[in-house]
């Protein structure tokens, strides 16, 4: 039994990957949809950040006491400023860890 | 790359210790991460296994879970289309969240390498296979790594790397500024919808600061009453020079004055 649950959610799985890098090869896109598209990455990805910033313990913490959406907001910065990987993920690090240690003074 | 696997690495073992409790027999929680290779899937089914919900919840909650996944399909479609069809249903298998933030990124480079499914493969297999190793750690030696080192903290910080240096222009500012704070007001919505719910919120905002700023610039050229027939060549924004472009084609614009809309 857990075996067809595992099968099931691995088919459905590959499928959603697949699907649409299967039909497009076959039909032509709409310029309009590359449009869309165009922002599918960034929506995406900044909707899972900030969750995780901004919902450490799955509750909305919005104090100083949260050190994760501070240190975020400091990487963001950085990744503005430098472009560059990572220097953003160090000092990102960096600032956690910093604030980590502060906030248990 | 290096940090993403990390990262993963803390999530890859909480999962193995919270499937060997869940899951019998055991192989079948180390098979889960071979099948269905999908960190959030796979915690999720874990926790409703644990909690007795019904076989079919299970397999419709993973589908809604999973329906990003659909987005990112559409977004690497185009890049992919050339490939054949065994490469394509390859790369498919590796398409999970943190693959997916550094292909698009990888793609979206205006360079003219042809070799980006390489790159795809190359960091598919590795975050795979990371995958892999740590989830087995976590079913065989439990999770070692202590919660204060917040390794999985790189994650979100290498998309932070990978997505704010792209928010070239105000509209794809605001896209993602929006998106990001829809998806944290509806965090809580079931089925990790609200991740859905924020990006097409945020597309469809981009979209319309695509049309509007449109609109404004071309004011000076045209008649406001046609403002509405601006839509269909923000798409050939690619070739502003177009003759389909209304302000550069007085007779058609002339001629659509007077048709009633």
């Amino acid at each position: 039994m857990i075996w067809l649950l595992l099968l099931c959610i691995g088919i459905i799985t590959y499928a959603t990957r697949l699907s649409f890098i299967m039909l497009f090869g076959k039909i032509e896109m709409p310029p309009l949809l590359l449009r869309i598209l165009h922002y599918v990455p960034m929506t995406v990805l900044t909707s899972i950040v900030l969750v995780q910033l901004f919902l450490p313990k799955n509750t909305l913490d919005l104090s100083h006491s949260n050190p994760r959406w501070i240190a975020g907001l400091i990487a963001a910065i950085v990744a503005w400023r430098t472009r560059n990987i990572f220097i953003t993920i160090l000092i990102g690090m960096v600032a956690l860890w910093s604030l980590q240690l502060l906030l248990r003074l | 790359m290096l940090p993403i696997l990390m990262g993963v690495m803390p999530f890859g073992m909480i999962y193995g210790v919270s499937a060997r409790s869940a899951v019998t027999p055991t192989i079948a929680a180390q098979a889960m991460s071979f099948i269905v290779f999908a960190g959030s899937a796979q915690f999720l089914t874990v926790q409703l296994i644990s909690a007795g919900v019904p076989a079919g919840v299970i397999i419709a909650t993973a589908c809604i879970v999973n329906l990003r996944h659909a987005l990112y399909s559409a977004s690497l479609a185009p890049y992919l289309k050339r490939l054949r069809t065994g490469w394509r249903m390859l790369l498919a298998y590796v398409l999970v969240d943190e693959v997916y933030a550094l292909v698009i990124t990888h793609y979206q480079q205006r360079d003219e390498s042809t070799h980006k499914h390489w790159y795809f493969l190359g960091a598919g297999l590795t975050l795979w296979a990371t995958w892999q190793i740590s989830t087995a750690i976590g079913i065989l030696l439990g999770a070692y790594i202590p919660a204060s080192w917040a390794l999985d903290f790189t994650l979100p910080l290498t998309f932070i790397a990978l997505v704010v240096p792209n928010l070239k222009r105000r509209a794809d500012t605001l896209a993602a500024a929006t998106a990001g704070v829809v998806a944290v007001l509806a965090a809580h919505l079931p089925f990790n919808s609200g991740l859905l719910v924020a990006t097409f919120i945020g597309i469809i905002l981009g979209m319309s600061i695509e049309v509007i700023s449109k609109t404004t610039h071309q004011r000076s050229h045209n008649n406001p009453a046609s403002a509405d027939r601006i839509a269909p060549p923000l798409v050939g924004d690619s070739h502003p020079q177009s003759p389909e472009n209304p302000s550069e084609n007085p007779t058609r614009q002339t001629r659509e004055e007077g048709t009633p809309s």
